[in-house]
């Protein structure tokens, strides 16, 4: 389940933040936020998809950008949810 | 006591000649502002100097030595005239922060032309309005970036060249020619072009309430703001380690991250890298940053990290810091000293300005909350928003008015003269920003004036946001406003009224918030969407944003009079 999860958040990543044929490749441990791959204005957006897709809502103060930084940060901030 | 000494002294008998005789400006029938950020250094006998630390996300590092500085130009100047560019073309750098992105600055000037920064962050939108506007003839960009431009080049006929500077062998497409300044001959010299102090030299676009954003043009002579600015105000000496983390597509990242540091001589350290609290302090502790320029939200997001993370390093190589953008909060300025020792000292300035125009100063009192005083050489005030006349009365809140002649204001808005005129108002130049003057000469903002959204330190205009809404298939219309937000000041808010067939969910929330963070920029992104059936409008059918944004204030709504019945 969590490796299904992990794919899902890659793709979204890849398809909304990186351009089409873009050779950046991302996977679990891809710096999204320090790479500039997701600015922290965006992570707004990242946030959001979260929350749509999995149904839970994650507070301020846990949506730092470290915590963003790459899918296995994510995937630390939704097993708080009980999402893995 | 900083370089500036005593503020009062200095104020009083100040002449901008004291920057120009500093500078040697216009010696030799030299006003090129390009050569006095390198060549000048390099007469001086200081060619070898450190200019520039570049720093990768992943850690690699660049240097250039001031001696590299001038040469590398000088690749980028001969480059374009063998293109067959001209002096007074438009040359746009759309590029991350990258070695290429501060040195082509520099070349474009060196060969006369006018160099049109712009944010790579930009969508393909917000990028083809501000290129058609200007007429741009040539970009640099990487190979990041080159898809925008691909998408709207056939809309854009003066665009003759697309310079990508990382192409390598990669194929590259109709007008599109690719250049390495590594790899390129390396003319030791070049004849630099010989701009009259009054040509045009740097087109910063900044957006308004109303229209498309406008393109402020400065003009060569700026560089004496900026010299004794970052002088006193930044307080940067040669031997400093300075840091500005503005991104050069907006003003203080070329008039202070690359104009002012350059022409002091001084090295300057450069991380392209996204935020991360514990990466920047690493950077600073490495390098032994000694003067350091960001903004307030930047600030805000390290007190939201803690002063834990500041005690794992060695950061007291700081001397001094400044903040700029927007207002710094006095709870910033506090904390600043808890964590660094401190305070941040706030400055105030904006595009049209090109140069800092009222701050805070080493060696005075700093009020926390306060923006400071007028930069020597600056006749600030406020003004009643009716009439224009001055307020004497300490405490009132009016308009920012500047008192123009200030060797780095803009000149006029690129196309756009009427716009320009109606910025002066009975003498004087009006910022746009509402503050009082205590009785001290302590200037404290308020806020716009008008309908502008100071997000994160820059000004994105409601306008252009709703423009791009309304080409989303759902909307019917839409109104975007500034709501506050802890960190960013303000972050923009779309209403949106949905065209028969669709309905409100959180996909479509998703869908249109992504839209316009493609389409525009990360900075347009409406962070927040509330969905109604019709906006508020006069009788003319004119929205009412004002409206909107009182409400997400808690403002009085005020006159209503015009208000649409329902």
């Amino acid at each position: 389940m969590s490796e299904e999860i992990k794919k899902l958040i890659i793709e979204y990543v890849k398809k909304e933040y990186l351009e089409e044929e873009d050779e950046q490749d991302v996977d679990e441990n891809t710096p999204l936020i320090s790479s500039g791959i997701v600015d922290s204005f965006s992570m707004v957006s990242l946030k959001m998809f979260l929350e749509k897709k999995f149904d839970i809502k994650i507070p301020d103060e846990k949506a730092t950008t470290e915590a963003f930084d790459s899918v296995n940060n994510i995937m630390a901030i939704l097993k708080e949810f009980n999402v893995s | 006591m900083g370089n500036i000494g005593s503020y009062e002294e200095k104020y009083k008998n100040f002449d901008w000649k004291i920057s120009e005789q500093e500078l040697e400006y216009g010696k030799d029938g030299m006003y090129n502002l390009a050569y006095y950020c390198c060549d000048r250094i390099c007469e001086k006998g200081n060619g070898e100097k450190l200019a520039l630390l570049w720093q990768g996300f992943k850690g690699e590092k660049k240097e250039f030595t001031y001696h590299d500085l001038s040469v590398y130009s000088n690749v980028f100047a001969k480059y374009l005239q063998n293109l067959g560019l001209k002096p007074g073309d438009r040359i746009c750098l759309f590029m991350e922060r990258i070695p290429e992105l501060f040195i082509s600055f520099l070349g474009v000037l060196k060969m006369g032309g006018i160099v049109q920064p712009l944010f790579s962050a930009f969508g393909e939108d917000a990028l083809f309005t501000r290129l058609e506007d200007a007429g741009t003839k040539a970009i640099f960009t990487t190979r990041k970036h080159v898809r925008k431009i691909r998408r709207i080049r056939d809309k854009l006929p003066d665009l003759a060249k697309i310079i990508v500077v990382d192409a390598g062998d990669k194929p590259l497409e109709k007008n599109e020619v690719a250049f390495s300044m590594e790899d390129a001959p390396k003319p030791e010299n070049f004849e630099v072009y010989k701009a009259n102090p009054e040509a045009p030299s740097v087109l910063h676009y900044t957006s308004g309430t109303t229209g498309k954003p406008k393109g402020a043009q400065h003009v060569h002579a700026s560089i004496i703001a900026q010299y004794i600015t970052t002088k006193w105000a930044l307080d940067v000496n040669p031997d400093d380690i300075y840091w500005c983390t503005a991104d050069p597509g907006w003003v203080t990242g070329t008039s202070y991250g690359i104009i002012g540091p350059w022409s002091i001589g001084t090295t300057q350290v450069i991380l392209d890298s996204g935020f991360s609290s514990a990466r920047w302090y690493q950077f600073i502790e490495k390098h032994k940053v000694t003067v350091w320029y960001t903004a307030p939200t930047a600030i805000r997001l390290l007190m939201k990290d803690g002063t834990e993370v500041v005690r794992k390093f060695d950061l007291s190589c700081l001397r001094h810091l400044i903040s700029v953008g927007e207002p710094l909060n006095a709870e910033a300025v506090i904390w600043s000293k808890e964590a660094f020792g401190k305070p941040f000292y706030d400055s105030y300035w904006q595009t049209e300005t090109g140069a800092i125009v009222i701050t805070n100063y080493p060696g005075m009192e700093v009020k926390p909350g306060s923006m400071g005083k007028a930069f020597p050489g600056i006749k600030a005030i406020v003004v009643d928003q009716k009439t224009f006349e001055p307020i004497t009365t300490p405490g009132t809140v009016g308009l920012i008015a500047l008192r123009p002649g200030w060797p780095s204001m803009f000149r006029t808005y690129w196309n756009n003269k009427e716009m320009y005129d109606s910025k002066f108002k009975k003498g004087w130049y009006i910022c746009g920003d509402r503050s009082s003057i205590d009785d001290n000469g302590y200037f404290w903002f308020v806020g716009r004036d008008d309908d502008v959204i100071n997000t994160g330190g820059h000004l994105v205009g409601p306008f252009e946001i709703e423009s791009a809404l309304l080409e989303h298939e759902a909307i019917a219309e839409s109104a975007a406003v500034g709501k506050p937000d802890p960190v960013n000041m303000e972050v923009v808010k779309a209403f949106i009224a949905l065209k028969p067939g669709f309905k409100p969910n959180a996909d479509l929330e998703l869908s249109i918030i992504n839209f316009i963070r493609k389409k525009l920029s990360p900075l347009a992104m409406p962070q927040e969407i509330e969905f109604v059936k019709s906006l508020p409008k006069t009788r003319s059918g004119k929205i009412m944003r004002r409206l909107l944004r009182a409400k997400e204030w808690g403002e009085e709504i005020g006159d209503t009079s015009t208000l649409e019945d329902d």
